[in-house]
């Protein structure tokens, strides 16, 4: 019974918090279709900072990603400039193909016991609690405001910690000076690198990202990329409606990449 | 006194010179813009010329961090801008590094002994679309303009 008395004393009150929420709500709702109004009405690049008025993520059904199709991961390396990473010259291909940068891996995943396999897209999962940021002594890794998880490599000092801290296997080191590279996309030795939701993309207004479009024309759909913050939209619908879950989500990070059918 | 007063004299003048040859220099400095890029067929640097000289570094590195954690794509101090303005051109039309000898960041910085990392991960030529107006645009597609309705709410309102 001392349990119930001190829960009284510790417990958060919930009702205050729901009032806050909602409160926060209505001011949201008040400034959001303004500003997203513009932001689809120009599809210009952005003027404002990145609030977390959204909070962008993924839902992939691992039921519609198919074997053995990569266009994903291809198209994800064409946007940013990945395919343009070179083989040093004698260097083993095995060892290049394991240190080359990759934003997005295709995993595949099988019960022992029932055999039954399970095609996915790993990426950045995009943490609302990244250990990817807590680790970095430079503060380079660091979450937008909208939730996208990235390296700052201006201040990126390539140490590599944040590559051992991330669960999901989600980040590369650049290891080899990059001699051709996109204009969107920089790219050099010594810095350490990982999916960024495409946000030149987001950032001109263009909300999408490379991977759920390559996914969409094949046919699969497997990839839908939305707000998460948009209790009508797309992605939330989608979410309501079937269940999901996050990988590892016994560690508590809350996920802004989601799967389904896993 | 008197050898006092020709010391002075001395002094006096070695100053003016000094400062006339400083501004013989500062004349000197400029001209950088290569024929053939952009700029040259353009009167105005995205600031006055005087002041780009002096603080193009600071507007940049401005520039880097609006983008990088703002994600701030508007304004017209950016990198990707001075490189597709100022880069020059080949016999071919082909455009030439901008940090190349000779070329525009190179040739004033090779002057000022100033090392730069930068276009280590930056493209020196414009190269692939910057993801700019008309890719998006072309790309305005798949029904994502259902994607933002009214009333977006907090995570907060939904428990
Ligand atoms: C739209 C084209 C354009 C863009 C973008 C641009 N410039 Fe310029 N810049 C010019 C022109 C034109 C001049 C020459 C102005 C003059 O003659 O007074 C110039 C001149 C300069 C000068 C003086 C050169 C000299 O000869 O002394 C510097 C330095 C400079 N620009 C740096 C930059 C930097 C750095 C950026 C990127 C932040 C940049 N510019 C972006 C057009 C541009
Ligand atoms: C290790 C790689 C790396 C180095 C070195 C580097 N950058 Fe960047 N830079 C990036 C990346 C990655 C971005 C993000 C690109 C994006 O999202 O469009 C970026 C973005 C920028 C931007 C915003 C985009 C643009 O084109 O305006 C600016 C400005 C910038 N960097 C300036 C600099 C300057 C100045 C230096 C040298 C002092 C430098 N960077 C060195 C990787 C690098
Ligand atoms: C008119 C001469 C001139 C031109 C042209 C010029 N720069 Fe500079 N730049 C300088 C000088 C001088 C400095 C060093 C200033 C200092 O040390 O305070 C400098 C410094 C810089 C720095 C800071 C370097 C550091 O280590 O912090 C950056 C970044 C830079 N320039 C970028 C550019 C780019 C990009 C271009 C080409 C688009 C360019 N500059 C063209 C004169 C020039």
């Amino acid at each position: 019974m001392t349990d119930t008395h001190n829960d009284k004393e510790t417990a958060v009150d919930n009702g205050r918090r729901t009032f806050l929420g909602g409160a926060v709500g209505v001011s949201a709702a008040a400034v959001a279709p303004g500003l997203v109004l513009h932001e689809l009405a120009q599809a210009a690049p952005r003027t404002e900072p990145v609030t977390d008025l959204h909070r962008w993520g993924l839902l992939i059904d691992t039921a519609k990603c198919a074997d053995g199709c990569r266009a994903c991961v291809e198209a994800c390396e064409q946007e940013n400039g990945l395919n343009l990473q070179t083989r040093p010259e004698g260097a083993d291909p095995l060892k290049w193909e394991d240190q080359r940068a990759v934003w997005i891996r295709k995993v595949k995943v099988q019960d022992n016991i029932s055999g039954h396999v399970t095609n996915l897209p790993l990426m950045c999962q995009h943490c609302a609690n990244p250990p990817c940021v807590d680790v970095c002594p430079t503060g380079a890794s660091f979450k937008r405001a909208d939730g996208i998880v990235m390296v700052d490599r201006h201040t990126c000092i390539g140490c590599r910690y944040c590559m051992m801290a991330c669960p999901y296997k989600a980040r590369s080191f650049i290891h080899e000076k990059v001699a051709e590279k996109l204009t969107r996309a920089p790219r050099g030795k010594g810095c350490v690198e990982s999916c960024n939701l495409c946000v030149h993309r987001l950032d001109e207004g263009d909300l999408s990202v490379a991977c759920a479009d390559a996914c969409t024309e094949q046919g699969h759909g497997a990839i839908l990329f939305g707000d998460l913050k948009d209790p009508n939209g797309p992605l939330r619908q989608a979410l309501r409606a079937q269940p999901s879950r996050q990988v590892r989500e016994n560690l508590g990070l809350n996920t802004g990449v989601r799967y389904a059918g896993l | 006194m008197a050898r006092a007063m020709h010391h002075g004299g001395l002094v006096v003048f070695g100053l003016a010179g000094a400062l006339w040859a400083l501004a013989a220099q500062a004349e000197v400095v400029g001209g950088f813009v290569v024929e053939g890029s952009k700029a040259a067929g353009l009167e105005n640097c995205v600031e006055p010329t005087e002041y780009m000289r002096r603080n193009h570094m600071e507007l940049i590195r401005h520039q880097r961090d609006a983008t990088v954690h703002d994600g701030i794509r508007s304004t017209k101090h950016s990198l990707a801008g001075c490189v597709s303005c100022h880069a020059g051109v080949d016999d071919r039309q082909q455009p030439i590094p901008i940090n190349a000898d000779g070329q525009f960041c190179e040739a004033c910085h090779d002057y000022t002994a100033v090392t730069l990392n930068c276009f280590d991960c930056h493209a020196t030529i414009p190269e692939g679309s910057d993801w700019n107006q008309a890719t998006a645009a072309a790309h305005a597609h798949m029904g994502l303009t259902g994607l933002i309705t009214e009333g977006t709410g907090s995570e907060g309102q939904s428990k």
